[in-house]
């Protein structure tokens, strides 16, 4: 027995919890040079359940936290995003992407406009790509100060029960809306919490110094209803909240407005622009993409995976697979790709290709299981 | 019927009267995870050891599963359609993948017994 894409032995970084991680049980795996928990003792299926039904606890510390300050932080940050970042309020989070000059996304990433007369932006970005958006941030944008935040892990709670299990540590959580942002004091030091997460779940997500996160992470999971979940429970649940995952479903090559991320684009910037790829993009938004990322429904009962071809009924290659696998709450295969514009309606039929055999592909709406986020406006 | 051999790949036979059962074993199975679907050969496929036999879907991954014997395939296991964590749940037993038809029950002395197995694992 084989696994064609093991990854290759080398050298990983360890994240604060590591030990803590192993004793819970993990199955550690790399990811993006970190050594990451993949899954615990029940399995991807239970924990991405127990997430659906009750609450998880995950381990993102591999992520990149930094603070963007200095005058005109906002003003200067839009320059490499699409973003409205001028008009996100102190204490709300934005999600937007750092651009490419022809409208690629070189990141996705969450803005937070911190409280206070200072201009701060709190960035987190993806773990893999770090270390250029770093770079980029600090020859771009020179008249700033960037202050990464290596010291903090970030924990990610995520399920209907999160709200009951965070109270217990910081009263008040409840009372926050999806997307806002806060400071808690917890122990004598700083908490980030923000009601977000990358589930489709109610949920936050805690950035906690490194010194106080074993005991915040103990505490947490001492709450009735919350169990630890890894990386591989976090991907199942993503795919089927229709949620994008850099590298595979958005990438250098893919714009926003194919993306189906033209939600995140703000109205004043699509009038005036001042943003990498703005002509690609006007034009996208104007005329409509040459081509969509959507739901796939393989009619079959095995998984359809990232890279198989999607055919049109005479045979055209029109599209991609970026990202397939099993949706442990539908139990069925599901997927998500680019597809050229003519048949990115649900219903649509496509054809792949899985090992030596036909398989019909159903073009559907993202997301594949309804986002239940903490809105007032759907409450 | 001998108790089951095993290979470096993780799969088993088990022999009686010249027919071997053949699937992943435990560590096989823990190691692969949740298992949401497995694609099995034709009845009648004749198949050389060493050359893909069946494909095992893990919620994370597809992994090819090689015939540790060569061999005609008698029988599949048709349950797995329906309840793949059968695989999970009793990779010797009831998570069977398929029945060959040896042609050459001298490869078996190529095979591992179950403490050889039980200590190869341990090296990984």
């Amino acid at each position: 027995m084989s696994n064609a894409a093991s990854d290759a032995p080398a050298e990983l970084a360890k994240i604060p919890l590591d030990a803590l991680h192993r004793r819970l049980g993990a199955r550690m795996a790399p990811f993006a040079g970190y050594d990451m928990p993949l899954q615990y003792d029940k399995g991807i299926v239970a924990e991405h359940l127990h997430t659906r039904s009750a609450a998880s606890l995950f381990d993102v510390s591999h992520m990149g936290q930094a603070i963007l300050a200095g005058e005109g932080a906002a003003r200067l940050l839009e320059t490499l995003t699409p973003g409205d970042l001028i008009g996100l309020a102190p204490g709300r989070t934005r999600y937007t992407q750092f651009l490419n000059q022809p409208g690629g996304i070189l990141d996705d990433l969450m803005v937070t406009r911190l409280p206070g007369n200072d201009e701060r932006l709190l960035l987190i970005v993806n773990a893999a790509t770090k270390a250029k958006d770093f770079a980029l941030l600090t020859a771009r944008l020179p008249q700033l100060r960037l202050q990464i935040l290596d010291q903090r892990a970030l924990l990610a709670l995520q399920g209907p029960q999160a709200p009951q299990a965070l109270r217990a540590l910081l009263p008040g959580v409840e009372d926050m809306q999806f997307m806002d942002w806060r400071a808690f004091n917890y122990m004598n030091e700083t908490v980030f919490v923000s009601r977000s997460g990358y589930t489709g779940e109610d949920g936050y997500e805690v950035s906690v110094p490194v010194a106080l996160v074993e005991d915040f992470a103990l505490r947490l999971l001492e709450q009735a209803d919350v169990a630890p979940a890894g990386l591989g429970a976090r991907d199942s649940l993503r795919l089927e909240a229709g949620l994008c995952l850099y590298g595979h479903d958005i990438d250098e090559t893919t714009d926003p407005v194919e993306a189906g991320l033209a939600w995140s684009i703000g109205k004043r910037r699509r009038a005036e622009g001042g943003f990498p790829g703005f002509a690609r993009i006007r034009a996208a938004l104007v005329d409509g993409p040459p081509r969509r990322r959507v739901g796939l429904l393989p009619q079959t009962k095995a998984p359809v995976r990232e890279g198989a071809p999607l055919f049109a009924p005479d045979g055209r290659d029109v599209g991609r697979v970026t990202s397939g696998g099993f949706s442990p709450s539908l139990s069925i295969p599901i997927a998500m790709g680019y597809v050229a514009h003519e048949f990115c309606d649900g219903g649509a039929r496509l054809v792949t290709q899985l090992r030596g055999k036909e398989i019909e592909m159903r073009v559907t709406p993202l997301p594949f299981v309804p986002h239940r986020y903490a809105r007032k406006d759907v409450k | 019927m001998t108790d089951a051999r095993f290979t470096k790949d993780h799969e088993y036979v088990r022999v009686s009267e010249g027919v071997g059962v053949v699937g992943i074993s435990d560590f096989a199975q823990s190691q692969l995870g949740d298992i949401v679907y497995v694609e099995l050969p034709a009845v009648g496929a004749k198949i050389n050891k060493g050359e893909q036999l069946a494909t095992v879907e893990s919620v994370k991954s597809a992994n090819e599963v090689y015939a540790p014997v060569s061999g005609e395939v008698v029988e599949v296991n048709s349950d797995l359609e329906n309840a793949p964590a059968s695989v999970n749940e009793d990779p010797l037993g009831k998570g069977w993948f398929v029945k060959l038809r040896l042609t050459d029950e001298s490869e078996l002395a190529s095979l591992m017994d179950a403490s050889a197995y039980e200590g190869f694992i341990k090296t990984l």
